[in-house]
């Protein structure tokens, strides 16, 4: 088959992934990016969703919402930005020592990576824990008298929180899914420098992560 | 190695990020996390409030975002078709801004004693 490619001017990894539809790999590799993007623009309009409703509210019930902040430890949420932007540096790490065929650097990058994920979640579970033991629930569920809230509210709050950061866990716990199926295929010696589609794709929903997580921070911790 | 397509292979999509770029990266969206941080104990333990608090976290944010997309997800790199089609969805979020807003001020509007 690929004596008659026209991309016969690449090693042989590249024929056993690329598909019948696609004049090269190349226009593979291109077409697989543009999809991730697509999917990328998906992310962003549902967290934004989440975040226009936050607005709104907000702007009707700035006391509420700075009540319910108040409850969140910053500190906490500063580590977790921290653990995040250094996963999301060994994350696009991993993808430079695979271009340059550097495999167990890739490999060791990438349970870094999957490393981070585990902290960040160790310490959301902690967070939601201590919110959990305190009465801190979502909507109708909390009770204000028992929490000794000022705002009759409050549940909104707690509401936006759990959405979000419950939202944006799942993208973590489903992230490091693919991480980790990424690390087992990199020690394989699957990807190198003519093939490495899926940890550019993965990558690429690693970041926007990160990058939800840089506005959920100053958000939900800092302005409330 | 053959050259024989690569007029049809454009080079900046498997266009290898130096690793010196990463690292610089990371350290400017830690110095900004720091920074974000800093003001917010200025804002709220120094100052007590101030209506300068979200705008500042947020500038810092998209200063932030700005850096993961264009160096981390390699905007800056990619084609013109995948930067339009990512900043669509910012366009939509604008349109989806822009709704509500009009919704909730001609419900002011309505329900105003003016």
């Amino acid at each position: 088959m690929s004596i008659n490619s026209s991309d016969t001017n690449h090693s042989h990894s590249h024929d056993s992934h690329l598909a019948h539809h696609f004049k090269n790999a190349e226009h593979q590799f291109e077409s697989a990016k543009q999809g991730i993007w697509l999917f990328m623009v998906t992310e962003i309009l549902m967290f934004g969703g989440l975040f226009v409703g936050y607005s709104i509210f907000h702007a009707i019930y700035p006391k509420m919402f700075a009540e319910g902040a108040s409850h969140l430890d910053w500190r906490l949420g500063f580590v977790n930005t921290l653990v995040l932007i250094f996963s999301s540096y060994t994350m696009a790490m991993s993808i430079h020592h695979l271009q340059k065929n550097e495999k167990s650097k890739a490999v060791l990058k990438l349970w870094l990576t999957v490393a981070c994920g585990v902290i960040f979640m160790c310490i959301k579970a902690y967070e939601y824990s201590s919110k959990f033991h305190h009465g801190l629930f979502p909507g109708r569920y909390l009770d204000v008298a028992h929490v000794g809230a000022e705002a009759a509210n409050l549940g909104m709050y707690y509401g936006f929180y759990f959405c979000m950061t419950g939202l944006h866990g799942i993208h973590v716990l489903i992230g490091m899914g693919l991480i980790v199926w990424l690390a087992l295929r990199a020690q394989k010696g699957e990807f190198g420098e003519n093939y490495f589609t899926p940890v550019e794709g993965v990558g690429i929903f690693w970041h926007i992560v990160d990058l939800i997580w840089i506005f959920l921070f100053p958000l939900l911790y800092l302005v409330g | 190695m053959g050259n024989l397509n690569n007029s049809s292979e454009p080079k900046h999509s498997h266009h290898i990020i130096p690793a010196e770029i990463y690292k610089k990266v990371g350290i400017a969206l830690t110095v900004l996390t720091l920074l974000t941080v800093g003001f917010h104990y200025l804002f709220h333990n120094v100052m007590h409030g101030s209506i300068l608090a979200a705008p500042v976290a947020f500038l810092i944010a998209s200063i932030k975002a700005a850096l993961v997309l264009l160096f981390f997800m390699g905007l800056k790199y990619d084609s013109n078709e995948n930067r339009f089609i990512f900043s669509l969805s910012f366009f939509f979020l604008l349109v989806l801004i822009f709704f509500c807003s009009l919704d909730i001020w001609t419900r002011l509007t309505i329900q105003s004693t003016l």
